[in-house]
């Protein structure tokens, strides 16, 4: 079976975010990227299926600063084929123009179930999976924490909230929202990576041109800013907590 | 004529033949099974295979099976069973750490040691905090804490910092005091700042020996950038890292512990310390400053030269000093060990203070602050012991 994991990488919020002169985006002097997790789950959930001897895995990503490695990582922990899709990358893409890409490109591959991330923690206009699969024709389920694949279908859980799980079966090709691989993301010594990268070939393609339709635009982009309502109270916690309870008298909670 | 049959060596048999490695390895033919090792271990009565059963389990050919238990994640590294073993075995560089990486290549990892390794990987800390943010202790500070590249493109020394007294707020309270001392010693020294990365020691004893390596090219390629006459840190581990294992991947640089540094300064340092710390101290020994390198008098002689402190000793102290619980990976293996254990060594060390009379359990690694004032928290007649770095001492005795 053809697995393809499309996945992105994502600013790593353990680096501050910095709004360039524009006000409308984050500087991308000050971003460090790193493989959205969401993906990981996906990448290891298309290994565990191969590991159950469905099929080769292939990872698709952008050719972005940071994608080598999580290529390569991807390769350490059992995907077959890795490909970077080189474009105009240089000032972000939102998920309409990345899904319309991925969908060009991965149509190419004939693949038999597509995974990745459920969500990334910059959609900003929707998950790429839904859109994909949109574009592809395909049948979507998100949320999915389980798969098993049969001939021509998957058997797949999906969360809903309130702890209750769905176990439904979708027919092939399609695209699933991973949430959570069956197995948390394996580890993979860095002797095991190196010795990957001296072995495993990137292979590349021209992503298609950006096409944005479809996406909202940002006007301005800024960090919470402090609302004028809030009273901040001040001094030792005996008068603080005095000050509290004539509040809460003068508001008539009390 | 018959044709003989070559047959690929076993796992056990590879295992085995990897421990006996020049110049100590081949000792491991050597074990008597005399049990020392095992009797020893803080940890050994809840190992299914504690070291002496390992060994006993490859000679046996039947080490896969010690490979299908997870009690191995139980060692510190402490160095308690080398340093007791007849035989000389390096049971805890050796033995125990190569049997950690064979299972992380097999995929056998916890998943808080899982966590550490990958922050180590990807942000060049345990703590998995930004790199860029590796000086950010020094902002604020009254001492000045130069950094090469910046303020300094030579130094007498440089001063290895390390994860924990770069990250951890606690041994931030250690780093400070420690630029404190410098500065009214008027070393010439500073600091990597961001250039530094982790080094990589407990790592590497954790069974991680790739990401060692690779810790220890980044430390090796800032260390050449900028000129200095030796190297000193408050960090056991970064020390023995250094000076015993760095220049086994061909990067050599001399390398003392601050309290050699300062011992060595100890006639410029007791003019200082002036103020009193009354009370009754007792010095708990860092497992990479006493049995892995054998530095167990500089310690207390800084502690003695303190006015109104009196050094007393635990039962177990020097070469027999109880492990803190945080080598080896045992700093991130805090959850596992305790659902193994249902106790912590840190618990037990505290318990062995407040035996010896002591009010101050002073330590000289980054790793105890947090250990033991956890375990303060959580030992109930151990409340109000303090728990402080001999250099806080000091600066305690300085200030005026």
């Amino acid at each position: 079976m053809n697995l393809v994991v499309p996945i992105k990488l994502v600013p790593d919020l353990v680096e501050e975010l910095v709004i360039d002169a524009s006000g409308a985006r984050l500087d991308p002097d000050a971003l460090r990227l790193k493989l959205n997790e969401f993906d990981d789950h996906a990448i290891e959930q298309a290994i565990l299926l191969k590991e159950k001897g469905a099929g080769q895995v292939t990872v698709v990503a952008p050719d972005i600063e940071g994608v080598d490695d999580a290529l390569f990582t991807a390769a350490a922990k059992g995907a077959d084929r890795l490909i970077k899709l080189t474009g105009n990358w240089n000032n972000g893409v939102n998920n309409h123009a990345l899904a319309r890409v991925f969908a060009n490109f991965v149509e190419t591959l004939r693949p038999e179930l597509i995974l990745t991330g459920v969500q990334a923690h910059n959609d900003l206009d929707g998950a790429v999976g839904p859109q994909l699969a949109e574009h592809l024709g395909m049948p979507y389920v998100g949320y999915v924490s389980g798969v098993v694949v049969f001939d021509n279908k998957a058997q797949v859980r999906k969360e809903f909230p309130g702890g209750l799980i769905a176990e439904m079966d979708v027919v092939l090709p399609a695209v699933l929202g991973i949430q959570a691989a069956e197995k948390p993301p394996r580890y993979v010594p860095i002797s095991k990576v190196r010795a990957t990268m001296k072995t495993a070939k990137l292979e590349t393609f021209p992503a298609a041109e950006l096409e944005t339709a479809g996406a909202p635009t940002t006007v301005r982009l800024f960090q919470p800013e402090t609302g004028a309502r809030a009273t901040m109270l001040a001094g030792d916690a005996d008068a603080v907590a005095t000050r509290l309870v004539e509040i809460f008298r003068e508001q008539g909670i009390l | 004529m018959t044709i003989p049959t070559i047959t690929n060596p076993s796992f056990n048999e590879t295992f085995y033949a990897s421990l006996q490695t020049p110049p100590t390895g081949e000792r491991v033919r050597t074990c008597l099974q005399c049990g020392m090792c095992s009797g020893v271990c803080p940890f050994g009565y809840v190992m299914d295979f504690p070291p002496g059963r390992m060994i006993a389990a490859l000679r046996s050919e039947i080490f896969d099976r010690v490979m299908k238990s997870d009690t191995v994640w139980m060692c510190v590294a402490c160095y308690a069973c080398t340093e007791v073993c007849p035989s000389g075995i390096p049971l805890t560089e050796k033995l125990m750490a190569r049997a950690k990486e064979e299972l992380i290549l097999s995929g056998a990892v916890p998943a808080e040691l899982q966590l550490a390794l990958e922050n180590s990987q990807r942000y060049g800390n345990v703590l998995g905090q930004s790199p860029r943010k590796r000086a950010d202790w020094t902002k604020g500070i009254q001492a000045t804490v130069p950094v090469f590249g910046k303020e300094k493109k030579s130094a007498e020394v440089l001063w290895y910092v390390g994860d924990y007294a770069s990250y951890h707020p606690r041994v931030q309270t250690t780093s400070r005091a420690f630029a404190q001392v410098l500065n009214a010693l008027g070393v010439d020294f500073a600091i990597l700042g961001s250039d530094e990365s982790g080094d990589g020691d407990s790592q590497r004893l954790a069974g991680e020996r790739g990401l060692f390596e690779v810790l220890a090219a980044k430390n090796a390629q800032a260390f050449r950038k900028y000129k200095f006459g030796e190297i000193i840190t408050t960090d056991p581990h970064a020390f023995n890292a250094i000076k015993n294992v760095y220049p086994t991947l061909g990067i050599s640089f001399p390398v003392r512990h601050y309290t050699q540094f300062l011992a060595e300064r100890l006639e410029q340092l007791k003019p200082l310390l002036k103020q009193p710390v009354n009370g009754k101290i007792t010095f708990h020994d860092p497992c990479y400053l006493g049995r892995a390198n054998n530095i167990y008098d500089e310690p207390r002689a800084l502690l003695q030269a303190i006015p109104g402190a009196e050094l007393v000793e635990m039962s177990h102290s020097g070469k027999t000093s109880l492990c803190c619980g945080g080598g080896g990976g045992g700093m991130w293996l805090e959850g596992f060990q305790w659902e193994k254990a249902h106790t912590r060594t840190s618990e037990w060390r505290v318990r062995e203070a407040i035996a010896s009379g002591a009010t101050t359990l002073a330590v000289a690694c980054p790793y105890e602050p947090p250990r033991f004032e956890d375990a303060v928290k959580t030992v109930r007649e151990a409340s109000g012991m303090e728990v402080r770095d001999v250099i806080e001492l000091l600066v305690e005795s300085m200030e005026q």
